[in-house]
């Protein structure tokens, strides 16, 4: 290693999968984290977990069905955590559960038919591709269907940004002036799903939680206001992308892991250096002002 | 339906019955907010004033009668409902009072002068920028005064507007809802505050899941009927009977005989 910058970027150079990888995990990183900023304001870390449990079965599903094909396993994946996800909303109105309680239930329920599902057919091989994805082996209709999503995406929040920010602060006041606070909310938990069903592709369906609120998290020791956090959750998780996978190539490490482990570590390092109340931050305190 | 020197009645109550998995909070209540009016509402803790103003704001569903709006109506949660950690500044939170005109894409940069005067209006000028979790309780409130401000609607609904909010502020509070009053827009508040109601709303409506009385303060308050909003028991009664009161529904205007009505004596 004498030129890191070099190790740094020669993967990408020499290899077309590589590339690939990159350009799949960079799409990935530009619309995965600003549905995580959201997640954890709203305080809704870990309802994405669940979803990506409850996309499981789906995919499972569309494995039986068509093997090792990436569209089948697609729209499976988003029937099932559309299905969980609607149902947990429709359940909680209709009774007086709360919404996470059910959504745990539902989760359960989707994650252990999908495990079931897959070992009624597939080898131990094929469980380890659905929980760890496989971001070297992307083809183009991969990279079509995750360019897609982020484009979706960006363009969705885009839209309902507005109403979603006031469902975040003063849902009560939203539903007083406008009647779009309901459509807005599921809108909202579609991007969820379809973003971890993009992740699930590259990155297995338990580590593209990752790339959704490492960064989403992260950002929240850089920047205060909401226009400053999207832009810099982007920024760490394509630093991630770049560096999980320069990592992986480097020392031989699965890729999947590697990223959402370099998005932990820029976490790391946020907690302890950002300015947002950053422990270095709280270890040297400046004497406080007069007003 | 009569109208009032103001325009027609913006809320009427016909055997209103509100509440919470069939338990009524709000029994058998008939009346009419008039235009116009500031009307302040009245009772001890679990006396159903939050939940009547979040029935006039059509937030939950009605057990039985119905609720008659005509225009739009501004309404101020008690302040604990809204996020303040959410990463929003003050300029976004009172400038979302402008939804109705601005919607969910157009920009606000036009409203800019507004918002800025509805801030400094509330004293809030130079706030603008802040991030609505820095500000104290009493600043918080401003700032949803000023989204009320900005709303502009002929019809507030404030529910418990003053608790925990220090006596200047709710000075500069009072007076902006009494220029409200002299406007002609109908404001409706839950208040604890006896004697802040006796000294600036003149028309009250005391409550304790029944209508205990609806009319000018000084006969509302008295003694006797605080006393009777007191003795009515706050605790829910898992075993209680089904109301054998009459039904109201849909459109149907009918006479209630056994509970009697509480319409007003006169318009304040």
């Amino acid at each position: 290693m004498i030129d890191p910058f070099g190790s740094l970027v020669a993967p990408f150079v020499e290899f077309g999968f590589m590339r690939r990888a990159l350009a799949g995990c960079l799409a990935l990183s530009v619309s995965a984290p600003p549905v995580g900023v959201f997640l954890t304001l709203r305080r809704m870390s870990l309802m994405s977990d669940a979803m990506s449990h409850a996309i499981l079965p789906g995919a499972a599903v569309g494995f039986l069905v068509a093997g090792l094909s990436l569209p089948a396993m697609t729209l499976g994946g988003l029937v099932a955590g559309l299905a969980v996800a609607l149902l947990a909303g429709a359940v909680t109105r209709a009774t007086t559960v709360r919404e996470d309680a059910n959504l745990a239930a539902f989760y359960l329920i989707s994650l252990a038919a999908g495990v079931l599902l897959v070992s009624l057919r597939g080898s131990q091989i094929d469980l380890m591709h659905f929980l760890f994805g496989s971001v070297l082996a992307l083809d183009d209709a991969a990279l079509w269907l995750l360019g897609g999503i982020s484009t979706l995406t960006l363009v969705a929040l885009a839209v309902i940004y507005r109403p979603l920010v006031m469902e975040c602060v003063d849902p009560l006041f939203l539903r007083t002036v406008s009647r779009s606070g309901g459509p807005v909310h599921l809108a909202f938990l579609a991007l969820v799903v379809i973003n971890l069903v993009g992740g699930f592709q590259a990155l297995g369906t338990l580590l593209a939680v990752g790339l959704m609120l490492l960064p989403a998290v992260a950002a929240r020791f850089w920047a205060r206001d909401l226009g400053r956090l999207i832009p810099v959750s982007m920024l760490i998780a394509a630093l991630s992308s770049v560096s999980g996978l320069s990592l992986s190539y480097q020392f031989d490490l699965p890729s999947g892991p590697a990223i959402v482990l370099a998005a932990g570590a820029l976490y790391l390092a946020s907690m302890l250096a950002g300015p947002r109340g950053g422990l270095l931050r709280r270890l040297v305190r400046p004497r406080h002002l007069e007003a | 339906m009569s109208a009032g020197p103001h325009g027609p009645d913006p809320i009427r109550l016909v055997g209103l019955t509100l509440g919470y998995d069939r338990h009524p909070a709000i029994h058998h209540l008939d009346g009419t907010v008039r235009a116009g009016d500031l009307l302040a509402l009245v009772g001890p803790n679990g006396a159903g004033k939050s939940t009547l103003l979040k029935g006039m704001v059509g937030e939950i569903p009605c057990l039985d009668g119905r609720i008659e709006r005509s225009g739009a109506i501004a309404y101020m949660p008690q302040a604990d409902e809204i996020d303040r950690s959410f990463p929003l500044s003050v300029l976004d939170l009172a400038g979302m009072g402008r939804w109705r005109r601005a919607g969910a894409w157009r920009s606000l940069t036009r409203h800019r002068d507004s918002i800025g005067v509805a801030l400094a209006t509330v004293g809030l000028d130079g706030f603008e920028e802040r991030p609505i979790g820095t500000l104290s309780g009493g600043q918080f409130r401003r700032a949803l005064f000023a989204r009320l401000i900005l709303q502009d609607c002929p019809v507030i609904l404030l529910d418990e507007p003053f608790t925990g909010i220090d006596a200047r502020t709710v000075e500069d509070l009072l007076a902006l809802i009494r220029t409200w009053h002299e406007e002609g827009r109908t404001v409706v508040a839950a208040l604890h505050d006896l004697a802040q109601v006796r000294a600036h709303f003149p028309a009250t409506l005391l409550l304790a899941r029944e209508p205990i009385a609806w009319g000018p303060t000084t006969r509302v308050l008295t003694a006797e009927n605080l006393a009777r909003a007191r003795n009515l028991s706050e605790a829910w009664d898992e075993g209680a009977p089904v109301c054998a009161g009459p039904r109201v529904s849909g459109a149907r205007a009918h006479d209630h005989g056994a509970h009697g009505h509480h319409h007003h004596e006169d318009a304040a």
